[in-house]
């Protein structure tokens, strides 16, 4: 067919559209995120001037959000492969095979556009997006966790950021019924203008029983299951993919609401009729709806799509072809199922009171054709759709190397108990526990291990086996140095289920950054992505999912530079234990037990907690990641729990030794008296952020002493526990429920006080 | 024991529940649909389990407390039936009018779930036979609205008929607001109907029944219903 023949019957067949719908002008391809050689090359594909509801097909699926031009070809270049993977990134997650015909479907994935505009809804529905991507491959979802990013405290938006973010979060989580069990909290004024909110979701399959998007079979019917569709979240994809100006709360109409009941219902009904083989493909509808999940199963599974939008279940009266195409309520599967199994699917969708509909049909031509009232609203190929997206190899440049600050400068303005007091009690340090005690983490009655550990552990069904959970990043050492920062969030992750005893298996990475088109910014993603590859490859723990959200920036009027977030690469880890109960908590066990440090301690104190909050400066080059003494010392500490030589493990991150002390210590209420060698100045050995350590206790330390000896890891008696107080050298004693007031207390008196 | 748990939709702990019936009494729970009009023939014990049913958009329990399975629930109730109704579940028995009073919003206006400490204020029940009179127990909260209220009149009836079965206090058993932490009048965290054969309480003693997810606190009102059944048997 000519293509001025498509056009003409596109046009032909929908009279009544042509009145109603605009003309394409530069204008209005502005408007959808079309860069004009984005639409050049619309019109050289199709060989004709798009429909309205073509145009906005384009939008959705080329937009950064969902076409990932920007950062594609350098997310090639990250192992995603290994024993443990059977699916590694492309689909609605990643899964790995823990044994005994088990496995783990996990992903994270961000909606910080959506939640800095509407903090409640965002935010929740971050948490239905990423928990849909997980049951859709057949796995019942058995946790979450979040990673979020505010403004600076005393941002007049920050408190209620946090507020809505987090009950948004809790909101949707715990009506849904799945624990929410770790994630970090971090406050930094370059987020004032854009919060981040990361959710994870790790779901539990058979092996065997892994459901794909790729459809198979011409004239299967492809069903539409789950909520009606409204006119909410249209442009949603698209919005995330561009800056926020000064107009950022005008689009609170392209958020979502979410329905967590709904989706409730959606997991039940979805599992019944998967365990009933029902199902030969699957895909939800999450981001640009309808047009992404169809496009999808026909161009995975190498067939056209042919949808009848007049079939689709409308929340609303009115809807146009390209308000269905675009809208991204919630709660909603398309599904192509066995033809013989259709009724029995659908008796068992009823059952829940969901929606039920054939909305259209496989067909053999590789074409996606949308019919509205009787017209062809679009007629498209549909694997050039996602094929042929624009990929970019932007312009970058790489992050100048900061100088490495030499510790015996850094003048200490106070002593080592007041800073350790200032610190506990500071932002970044303090308990999270008001944020997770709005999150049910008890339910399903498999956590081993509640939040404010190293990792969560999650028991496997009914045992042995348990998962370790994480979601790590250090962004303040990904600003300085993107490829050391990408190497620490991995390591940090991996240090984290390592703490708790487990075998790290894999990750999942959320890639948060400023506008990609920005040559300093391209640097910061790129980096990062050579960091977590070099670490992934290192350590063995391949990437298996992930997403990437650009354009977390906003314009500052009168300025030609917006006010980019720090580079933030979030890093979901999963490891695996054995026995469920073998799994190692950091809290002090008994009085009188060695404390030990595994690992170099240089007093590194560029980048460090203790440099900014302390002394006010926020400088110098992050601490170096040795990715083989990472390895060493995890396998070392590894082995050491599992032979039952510790009684305590943690691992030293933000604000250093003193601080890893200090939580072990308020967690038991237990006090140590420690000690510092001599010759280094005091304040960078305690507060220095050197990687690759731990701190164990143990009742022998000639024990572990000898081993560590014949492993080549370094090895340093700090102390012993004992008491009620925390002595730290010659320094004034700090009662251990004086500190733990302070790390308790921030964040409820912050959130408790008024805005202003 | 023969359990029957009823599952509404929206409801999510129908599973904590199941396993720590499975655990205790080694026998399998029946899980009833909310659609059904009958519970299984022989049961013992009927659980409303924990959730959000119906999302628990309009009041707390109020649609599910009209759904067909409750007049079997409350015809089994009628005949002196024991049932367990726990957090969503307590919620739906007040609304289905199985216990007096009503669950509002805790009074922080936040959703909380954290381990709390009850007094155990009679020992003389089927629910509580598993406890000593005073002793204290620590079992998880998950909730939004837990912060039990009733009129003056039957709260003293409550507390003059000895019905306050469970109330939130210190790891001592010293009732404070510090340890009230939905803002419960008279700290009621448990209560039974007047003939003491429908328990409704906010927190979870199903998810306090393995050492390695925390405690075991929870087990002794499992096991007292056990023995409870294989006295009467």
């Amino acid at each position: 067919m000519a293509s001025n023949e498509v056009a003409r019957r596109v046009r032909g067949l929908t009279p009544h559209v042509i009145s109603n719908e605009p003309a394409i002008t530069p204008e209005l391809i502005s408007r959808h995120g079309l860069k004009p050689e984005e639409y050049q090359r619309i019109v050289a594909l199709i060989g004709r001037t798009p429909s309205f509801t073509e145009l906005g097909i384009f939008s959705a699926m080329w937009n950064e959000h969902c076409s990932y031009k920007s950062s594609k070809i350098h997310l090639r270049t990250l192992p995603t492969t290994g024993p443990c993977v059977i699916q590694g990134p492309g689909e609605n997650a990643g899964v790995i095979d823990i044994g005994d015909g088990l496995a783990v479907v996990f992903k994270m994935e961000s909606h910080n556009h959506p939640s800095y505009i509407e903090p409640y809804q965002g935010a929740a529905t971050g948490v239905g997006g990423i928990l849909r991507d997980v049951f859709t491959m057949g796995a019942r979802p058995i946790a979450c966790l979040n990673a979020l990013s505010f403004g600076d405290p005393g941002h007049p938006k920050t408190r209620a950021l946090v507020s809505g973010v987090v009950a948004g979060i809790g909101g949707y989580g715990n009506s849904f019924g799945v624990p929410t069990v770790g994630g970090e909290v971090r406050f930094h004024r370059r987020y004032d203008g854009n919060c981040l909110v990361n959710a994870m979701a790790v779901g539990i399959a058979q092996k065997d029983k892994i459901f794909y998007s790729a459809a198979s079979g011409i004239g299967m019917p492809i069903v539409y299951l789950g909520s009606k569709t409204g006119r909410d979240g249209i442009h949603g994809a698209s919005m995330a993919s561009a800056e926020f100006g000064a107009d950022a709360e005008e689009k609170r109409p392209t958020v979502q609401v979410g329905d967590p009941f709904s989706e409730k219902l959606l997991l039940e009904a979805c599992l019944e009729i998967m365990a009933r083989g029902c199902v030969i493909a699957i895909q939800d509808m999450g981001a640009a709806g309808l047009t992404c999940s169809a496009v999808e199963m026909g161009a995975k599974g190498d067939l056209g799509v042919t949808l009848d939008l007049d079939q689709v279940p409308c929340r609303e009266t009115g809807m146009s072809a390209y308000e269905m195409m675009l809208s991204e309520s919630q709660e909603r599967m398309l599904m192509v199922l066995k033809p013989e199994k259709e009724q029995e699917a659908e008796a068992i969708f009823r059952k829940w009171g969901l929606d039920f509909a054939v909305v259209g049909r496989t067909t053999p031509t590789k074409r996606f054709i949308v019919r509205h009232g009787g017209a062809v609203m679009a007629d498209l190929p549909i694997k050039e759709l996602g094929d042929e997206a624009p990929v970019y190899d932007r312009p970058f440049t790489e992050t100048t190397r900061k100088p490495a600050i030499d510790a015996t400068a850094v003048k200490p303005p106070m002593s080592i108990a007041d800073a350790l007091e200032k610190l506990v009690g500071s932002a970044d340090i303090c308990s999270r526990r008001w944020v997770w005690e709005q999150y049910d983490h008890v339910i399903l009655g498999n956590t081993v291990q509640r939040p404010g550990g190293d990792a969560a552990v999650v028991r496997v069904n009914d045992g042995p086996k348990a998962l370790a959970l994480t979601a790590d990043v250090t962004p303040r050492y990904c600003e300085a140095d993107p490829f050391e920062g990408g190497k620490q969030a991995v390591a940090e992750a991996w240090r984290n289920l390592t703490a708790v005893g487990a075998r790290p298996l894999a990750l999942t990475d959320n890639l948060n950054f400023g506008n990609p088109e920005r040559a300093e910014i391209m640097g910061q993603l790129i980096g990062a992505i050579a960091g977590i590859g070099a670490a992934a490859r290192a350590l063995d723990f391949p990437i298996v999912s992930g997403n990437v959200s650009l354009y977390n920036e906003t314009r500052i009027a009168g300025k030609e530079l917006g006010n980019a977030i720090l580079p933030t690469p979030t890093i979901g880890g999963v490891g695996l234990l054995d026995d469920f109960e073998k799994s190692m908590t950091l809290a002090f066990k008994a009085e009188g037990e060695s404390i030990l440090l595994l690992g170099e301690n240089s007093g590194w104190l560029g980048q460090s907690l203790y440099l900014r909050e302390i002394c006010g400066r926020e400088e110098g080059a992050p601490p170096p990641v040795d990715l083989a003494a990472e390895r060493r010392h995890g396998d070392f500490v590894r082995a050491l729990i599992r032979d039952g030589l510790v009684t305590a493990v943690h691992d030293v991150s933000d604000g250093g030794l003193l601080i890893a002390l200090a939580e072990m210590a308020m967690a038991s209420k237990i006090g140590a008296v420690l000690e510092a060698p001599p010759g280094v100045p005091a304040h960078a050995f305690w507060f220095g952020e050197d990687q690759a350590r731990y701190v164990v206790t143990a009742a022998d330390a000639s024990a572990v002493a000898q081993r560590a000896n014949a492993a080549a890891v370094p090895l340093r008696r700090l102390g012993a526990t004992g008491g009620r107080v925390f002595a730290v050298d010659s320094e004034r004693p700090l009662r251990v429920g004086d500190l733990l007031s302070r790390f308790e207390g921030w964040l409820p008196a912050y959130m408790a006080a008024s805005a202003g | 024991m023969k359990s029957a748990v009823i599952i509404f939709p929206g409801i999510n702990r129908e599973r904590d529940m199941a396993r720590a019936l499975r655990l205790i009494s080694g026998r399998e729970p029946a899980m009833v649909w909310h659609a059904d009009r009958e519970l299984p023939p022989g049961t013992d014990l009927v659980v409303i389990p924990g959730g959000f049913s119906y999302g628990d958009y309009l009041r707390c329990g109020a649609i599910a407390a009209r759904a067909p399975i409750i007049d079997a629930v409350r015809a089994f109730a009628a005949k002196g039936g024991l049932v367990l109704a726990v957090c969503n579940g307590f919620q739906i028995a007040c609304e289905a009018g199985l216990l007096p009073g009503v669950l509002m919003r805790n009074a922080q206006l936040r959703f909380i779930c954290r381990d709390v400490y009850l007094r155990v204020e009679r020992s003389d029940m089927s629910f509580t036979r598993g406890y000593n009179a005073g002793q204290v127990i620590r079992v998880p909260v998950a909730h939004g609205e837990g912060n039990y209220i009733a009129d003056g009149e039957t709260i003293a009836r409550l507390e003059g008929e000895g019905r306050v079965i469970f109330r939130y206090s210190s790891p001592d058993g010293i009732v404070d607001p510090d340890w009230n932490h939905n803002g419960a009048m008279n700290a009621i965290a448990g209560i039974v109907n007047e003939p003491g054969n429908v328990l409704g309480m906010m927190p979870h003693p199903e998810n306090h029944v393995e050492a390695a997810m925390g405690r075991t606190d929870g087990r002794g009102l499992f096991a007292g219903l056990v023995d409870h059944f294989e006295r009467a048997a």
